[in-house]
């Protein structure tokens, strides 16, 4: 035995011998919990980590992270009514994260640049697609990248199909919508113009496609008589934004009502404004609280000048002018005829009532169930009746939007690409929700929300230029920091940092952590200290 | 991320300086705390409490040390938790050169090795004496007084938990007023520790017109980081006082340890301030104030207060002790 010094008879020994471990009850675990902007996404985006990735300003990772779900950011940063951000934990500190606003600048730099996405190698399966508007154009993207050979048939003159003909000018510039859909074409995706489809079977055994995926979108107006108005002098909303892509201006009166509650009436009402009419008014049968269209939109829209008859119903006209007729909403909400009467002057109506899709012509096509409304019905792949059959869009019953036809377009895109390799898609399952009762906002610095800048009024109402501009590089970056990274670690070093028993090992740049269970003594200040909430504490089982 | 970015100085709204690091911001701006290679001067496997301030304080404080000695250190430790949890005989949780000898003398050892080292000609030495605050206050109060008045080159740091935690939990002269410890029970007709007692000693070190001073929070590590940097680089006497919450004196939850120690800092009960030379050149300013009761809450030392019936009295005069410490440091500017 070595000798040791006087009265001393144990070696000396480092506290590493000492498991401190062994005292725990509960102990920390890292998790990575859903975000809510990711939650609410219609387009199913990871935004959380594109976000990540812009805030390094590293854009082009970021723009590739995006079209992993999304083939068409420049538009949805304009577009795109946002859920994202109203869910955004941000919004209980001070406001939301521009969320929209970064996803544009995203997808203004992808055109400058001219960034491409890389495709599978081709699988030799070969694809039909009718309709070119959003969900069309999304399941051909990401079939493309799947590696299929994808054809599309669309009946207009140009792709784009709600977002060319249902969108105007002023939110969404044309050139961004042939932008991105030339990109998707250049992936190899076959777009005929001007090409209706009146026998799907037909046209399918004919072009020998495995699959087809129908996104015809909802193009039939939704319409109402109204006594003493000459039919001519009674416009849609759909055939009005859709002349308004043509060459020549709609034949409109000199006082135009628009009635209907939606953001269609409000995008015609703003289009009728610009071609130098007014007053614009919109007559709605119910009041502002129950309009449909979004409070942002009907504030601009007042800003413009477009004037709003709240609680009133077109009962008759002549050739200037409109009855109508005052409602009163009941307990439900419904409203209901006063008796009282008054006119307004007007000598044309737009009726922005709703629409539906052009679905007649699938009856023939056995297997396929056409529901009342004219809507497909589809399973949980977005499959119809028929086998090999899928459909999405405005065209199938649910929420109608840009967005959601987006979402729509690249669940099918899976499901098909699954058929096709005849197996079945599952889909991973979500982690829990990354609620804001779970962050430590103390860590987060206090920053205001970035202002995209507004066109002003007069050019506004005078022209159909893009009235809301992007945000420039770094107002971008800026905008991207402030996400929280709700429920998912960011490498910030706290818990590597807060841990009193050195128990949490870092695992280099960008590598996050792990605990070390021989000395963690469960004290919880990793999980407490944690700005995302990305640790939970559980009990320990011996 | 390209060059022009990390040399802009843009704001880092995600981490800001909040949090110990920020894969934002280049290594050399980030916390100690948060480096991969950082010393880990108390290393894990010590015997303190769960969630333990003292014990994070010393790891904060020394890591730094280390780092900014460019590992050129010797500790020298009073008896105290801080000694007892790290050192039981065979075992030492210490990676740096460390020394106990008695409750009351550390500052007196540290300033023997400091003049050691003079009389070796080793002027890269730096010389640490630290304790917990019933060796800094009370019973080793003359020696650091000493050491302050020959301004000996030692720089002396306090992890004031308020009360001999170690020993089970007994009053010292950092006992805040009306706290329960077991010699100042919560019984009474007032209960706690008596209000008007104890002191206060980084304003007694700042007296004795010392080249630094400062006060700092395990809460606030980028502050007590730059803090001790800074103290590293200075000659002769320095005293550093760290606010460490203990968990089982305070009656706090161990998870809670740096929140409560952000309440002290938020509510202005523990001012953070630097001075040089015995006047005070800054102080630390309030991010988001909060009233007293916010700190007070999280700790049953102070339960009593809250009744029922609630202490009205009691609460009001430690809130005018905060808006004072607000009013003479300047801390809401």
């Amino acid at each position: 035995m070595e000798r040791t010094p006087f009265a001393i008879t144990l070696d000396p020994n480092t506290s590493l011998a000492n498991h401190t471990g062994n005292w725990r009850t509960i102990k920390p675990i890292y998790v990575d919990r859903l975000p809510p902007c990711n939650h609410a996404c219609p387009a199913g985006e990871n935004i959380q980590a594109w976000l990540y990735h812009a805030e390094e300003g590293a854009y082009e990772e970021a723009w590739q992270q995006l079209m992993q779900d999304n083939p068409m950011p420049a538009i949805h940063g304009r577009v795109c009514y946002h859920p994202c951000e109203s869910a955004c934990n941000r919004g209980h500190i001070d406001e939301a994260v521009s969320i929209h606003a970064v996803e544009r600048f995203l997808g203004d730099q992808a055109i400058a640049q001219g960034w491409r996405v890389a495709c599978a190698p081709r699988t030799g399966k070969n694809v039909l697609v009718i309709g070119a508007g959003p969900g069309g154009l999304s399941t051909a993207y990401h079939l493309a990248r799947m590696g299929h050979q994808v054809t599309i048939h669309e009946a207009g003159p140009q792709a784009g199909g709600m977002m060319r003909y249902g969108i105007p000018k002023y939110r969404l510039p044309r050139e961004i919508v042939d932008a991105e859909v030339a990109r998707i074409q250049s992936m190899g995706v076959t777009i005929r113009l001007n090409s209706r489809v009146d026998d799907l079977e037909a046209t399918m055994a004919e072009g020998r496609f495995d699959a087809a995926f129908l996104a015809l979108g909802a193009h039939l107006a939704r319409r109402v008589e109204i006594p003493g108005v000459d039919a001519k002098r009674v416009l849609d909303a759909v055939r009005f934004l859709r002349d308004m892509e043509g060459a020549a201006r709609p034949k409109l009166g000199r006082r135009v009502a628009i009635y209907g509650g939606g953001n269609t009436a409000i995008d015609v009402a703003r289009s009728v404004e610009r071609l130098g009419m007014e007053p614009v008014i919109i007559i709605y049968r119910r009041d502002l609280g129950h309009a449909p269209a979004f409070a942002s939109e009907i504030t601009e829209a007042q800003d413009e000048g477009v004037q709003f008859q709240w609680l009133r119903r077109i009962a008759q006209g002549d050739e200037s002018t409109l009855t109508v007729e005052e409602m009163a909403l009941d307990e439900q909400g419904k409203p209901q005829p006063t008796g009282r009467f008054e006119r307004i002057e007007a000598d044309s109506v737009i009726l922005a009532l709703g629409q539906r899709a052009d679905t007649g012509f699938l009856r023939r096509v056995s297997g396929l169930r056409v529901r009342e409304d004219g809507t497909i019905e589809v399973d949980g792949t977005m499959m119809t009746g028929r086998p090999g059959i899928f459909a999405g869009g405005d065209m199938v019953p649910g929420e109608q939007s840009v967005t959601v036809a987006t979402g729509q377009g690249k669940k099918a895109a899976r499901h098909i690409d699954a058929y096709l390799r005849g197996s079945a898609y599952v889909k991973p399952e979500a982690h829990e929700p990354a609620t804001f009762s779970r962050l430590n906002t103390w860590y987060y610095t206090d920053a205001d929300a970035s202002k995209q800048p507004l066109l002003n009024l007069v050019r506004r109402r005078s022209s159909f230029d893009e009235i809301v501009g992007g945000l420039d590089a770094d107002t971008a970056l800026l905008e991207a920091r402030r996400c929280l990274s709700c429920g998912n670690c960011f490498n910030c070093d706290n818990c590597y940092a807060v841990c009193p028993d050195s128990a949490v090992i870092k695992l280099g740049p960008g590598k996050r952590y792990a605990i070390n269970y021989d000395y963690c003594k469960g004290c919880g200040l990793c999980a407490e200290e944690c700005p995302c909430g990305a640790i939970d504490m559980v009990r320990e089982v011996k | 991320m390209d060059e022009a970015m990390t040399t802009e100085r843009i704001k880092f709204y995600q981490t800001g300086t909040f949090t110990a690091g920020n894969r934002l911001l280049d290594e050399a701006t980030r916390t100690v705390q948060s480096r991969l290679d950082r010393t880990n001067s108390l290393n894990s496997g010590h015997r303190a409490c769960q969630g333990c301030g003292e014990a994070l304080g010393a790891r904060y404080a020394l890591d730094a040390a280390m780092r900014a000695s460019h590992n050129q250190l010797i500790a020298v430790n009073a008896t105290g938790c801080l000694e007892v949890f790290s050192s039981p005989y065979p075992e030492s949780a210490w990676q740096i050169p460390w020394m106990h000898s008695l409750f009351g003398n550390a500052p007196a050892v540290a300033s023997g090795i400091a003049a050691a080292l003079r009389a070796k000609r080793r002027d890269d030495v730096t010389v640490i004496a630290q304790g917990g605050d019933g060796a800094t206050v009370d019973i080793g109060f003359g020696c650091l007084s000493g050491m302050f008045e020959r301004n000996d080159d030692v720089l002396y740091l306090c992890y004031d938990n308020e009360a001999y935690m170690n020993t089970g939990i007994q009053r010292s002269g950092a006992t805040p007023p009306f706290a329960r410890t077991n010699t100042t029970q919560a019984v009474g007709e007032h209960p706690g520790n008596p209000i008007g007692n104890g002191k206060n000693v980084p304003r007694i070190a700042l007296a004795h017109g010392i080249p630094y001073v400062a006060t700092a929070s395990v809460a606030d590590l980028h502050d007590l980081e730059r803090k001790v940097t800074k103290a590293i680089g200075v000659r002769g006497a320095r005293y550093i006082h760290v606010h460490v919450p203990c968990p089982l004196g305070w009656g706090s939850d161990p998870a809670h340890t740096m929140k409560v120690a952000r309440l002290a800092v938020e509510s202005g009960l523990f001012p953070l301030f630097e001075a040089e030379f015995g006047k005070i050149i800054c102080s630390t300013p309030i991010r988001r104030k909060v009233p007293v009761e916010r700190y007070l809450e999280l700790q049953t030392r102070f339960k009593h207060l809250f009744g029922p019936p609630q202490d009205t009295e009691a609460l009001a005069a430690i809130q005018a002790m905060a808006d004072d410490n607000i009013a003479v440091y300047g801390l809401m500017e």
